[in-house]
This record gives structure tokens, C-alpha cells and sequence, in this order.
């Protein structure tokens, strides 16, 4: 991980390591005032069916911010489905980028490791540029970068749980072998999880449902930005390491001998 | 008789994809769409001329909010 410049992926420059979801907004207002508070530079979408006579609301939001758009492939089962989809986005959207998700099962929303590797090596092949959202597992993570994938991007637990980072352990091992940014996707439920993805030594962290479905969407998102911030600069900073015992910060020499 | 996002559509004779679009009710210069038919994407520059087939399936997408 570089802490000291920008997020780079695949060689675009990002000022912001918050990547935000625009799914479960419930108003087009408040996705608009929560991308500014996050202050991000990269926002996720959907492909879905077109509803005759809809307009293009979401699109506009996002070009009138200026930012860039990250479609995914969520929804798709099969490597198949996800490639057609994330060729689909690059025809409607004009990006070669794409957030890779290939699920296993509706109730976990749990990543399809082989149908993941299939498909990564099928759209690098065909010239996207692969995001992939993975389990939290380093081999499939370091065989996902090996497939020429430009970021890797762990889960922390299940989407949309906001159980935070259940295995900092192996997030550890992703961030120390990775050669790409590791971005943290799903699970996180509020700023302490994004700040300790970052402390963890994450490049950047992806949410959707902790803002959109917080009380206040745009509070979080302003919280979870400074959440992100915290971890980076904590990070650089260096935390002390974890000892079983206590260890005084005040000198135990020249205590003043008080009578009884 | 083709099938466009899953709905039976009757866009005439010998239709191009451009037709289908302007059958429901979408306009084919909107940004942000997408087309595919019987699962191949077809390209915004064939969508004049190309032409589907009785009994073809089509998707046309666009993005949406997701995460």
C-alpha cells in the first residue's frame, strides 16, 4: 500500500479513498448530497432492464458531480451472465471498468470463487479493467491479481450486514501480499469499520448500504469519509504494538515519598 | 412477435433495433443504454441497420442504483 500519494488504479489518479454505492438511496436528493459529503470520486451502479419512459436521473446526478462511474455486475450467478453484463455496461456506459461480482447464493450474497476467476480472466482478456469484489480469502485475492485483475476487493462480511471486518486477519494477508490496491467491499456498518479497513493497511473502502441506509445517509457519508481519513493517517502513523501487560507512560523513578 | 425485456412487443415487419426501441417508447439517441439481442450486445452503431429476428429476445439496460 502507498499512503503517501493518491489512490492510484490502473493508472487513473484518485483524491479520495472512499468509493461510494448508489444503491438503497431512497431519494435521488439525498444520493446527490451524500457524494458530496463523501467526497467521492468513484461511484458504483447497476445494469438493469430500462423502464419504458424513465429518464436518466442517476446518470445525470453523477455527470453533474463529475465523477466517474464504476458499473458492477451484481446480480449475475455465472461467469457468463457477469462478462455479458460488464459488456453491457461498457456499450451503455463508455467504461472499461468494471466492479466484478459473480454471487454463489442469494442468501449469503457470498462471491462464486470459480465463476469470480473465470470471468476476471475472460474481461482482462477482453481489455476491461477488473475490480473484483472476493471473499476474504488471500489465495483466491492473489489468483484474482495473477489473472491481471487491477484491484482486488475483499469483503469485510456479507453485503449489507454491517458486521464490519469479521477476519482482520486474513484482510492482513490480502494487503501484505497484494501488488494491486486492495479496497475493502461490504460489510461495513459505520466510520470505525471503514477507519480500521485503513489502519489494516486497505488503499480505500467501498460502501453502499452503511451510508445509504444509515438515518441520516448524509451524515454517515461525512462521517465514514473522516472515518477512512483517520485509518489512512493512523496507518502512516504507526500504532504501538499490542503487549499483554500494561506499560506505564508516566515515569515509575521519583515517586515522592508521602508519610502515612 | 419479439420479446423485449421480457414482454411480447409487435415493432412490424422486419424491424431494426433502432425500431424496437422506438416501438416502446425509448429514444435510440438517449445516452446510458444498452442493447443486446438473443445475449450478443449490439453495438449503438449497428442499431440502424441491424435487424431482428422473429422470435428474438432483446435487453436493453441502462444503470440503475446499486452498490
Amino acid at each position: 500500500m502507498s499512503m503517501d500519494g493518491p489512490l492510484v488504479i490502473a493508472g487513473r489518479t484518485f483524491g479520495s479513498r472512499l468509493l461510494l454505492g448508489t444503491g438503497g438511496f431512497t431519494r435521488m436528493a439525498t444520493l446527490a448530497d451524500a457524494i458530496d459529503a463523501s467526497e467521492t470520486e468513484l461511484v458504483t451502479v447497476a445494469m438493469r432492464r430500462v423502464e419504458p419512459g424513465s429518464n436518466g436521473s442517476l446518470l445525470d446526478v453523477i455527470a453533474v458531480k463529475g465523477i466517474d462511474v464504476l458499473p458492477n455486475t451484481a446480480g449475475c450467478f455465472t461467469a457468463r451472465d457477469a462478462v455479458r453484463t460488464a459488456q453491457l455496461a461498457r456499450e451503455a456506459l463508455g467504461t472499461d471498468w468494471v466492479k466484478l461480482e459473480v454471487i454463489g447464493d442469494e442468501r449469503t450474497l457470498l462471491p462464486d470463487a470459480p465463476e469470480l476467476l473465470l470471468a476476471a480472466e475472460q474481461l482482462v482478456d477482453d481489455g476491461f479493467v477488473v475490480l473484483p469484489y472476493t471473499s476474504d480469502d488471500p489465495v483466491l485475492a492473489r489468483r484474482l491479481e495473477d489473472a491481471g485483475c487491477a484491484a482486488v476487493m475483499p469483503l469485510g462480511s456479507p453485503i449489507g450486514s454491517g458486521q464490519g471486518i469479521a477476519n482482520p486477519a486474513n484482510l492482513t494477508l490480502i494487503v501484505e501480499q497484494a501488488g494491486v490496491p486492495v479496497i475493502l467491499d461490504a460489510g461495513v456498518g459505520t466510520a470505525s469499520d471503514a477507519a480500521l479497513a485503513m489502519e489494516l493497511g486497505c488503499d480505500a473502502v467501498l460502501c453502499a448500504s452503511a451510508i445509504s441506509r444509515a438515518a441520516d445517509p448524509v451524515a454517515m457519508a461525512h462521517a465514514i469519509r473522516h472515518g477512512v481519513l483517520a485509518g489512512a493517517l493512523a496507518r502512516r502513523a504507526g500504532r504501538i504494538a499490542r503487549r499483554t501487560h500494561a506499560r506505564p507512560s508516566s515515569p515509575v523513578e521519583g515517586m515522592a515519598e508521602l508519610a502515612e | 412477435m419479439i420479446y423485449v425485456n421480457g414482454r411480447p412487443v409487435d415493432p412490424g415487419e422486419r424491424p431494426t433495433i433502432r425500431d424496437v426501441l422506438l416501438a416502446i417508447d425509448i429514444d435510440p439517441d438517449r445516452a446510458g443504454i444498452a442493447v443486446a439481442v438473443d445475449s450478443e450486445v449490439a453495438r449503438r452503431g449497428a442499431w440502424p441497420t441491424q435487424i431482428v429476428d422473429e422470435g428474438a429476445h432483446v435487453e436493453i439496460v441502462t444503470a440503475t442504483q446499486g452498490g
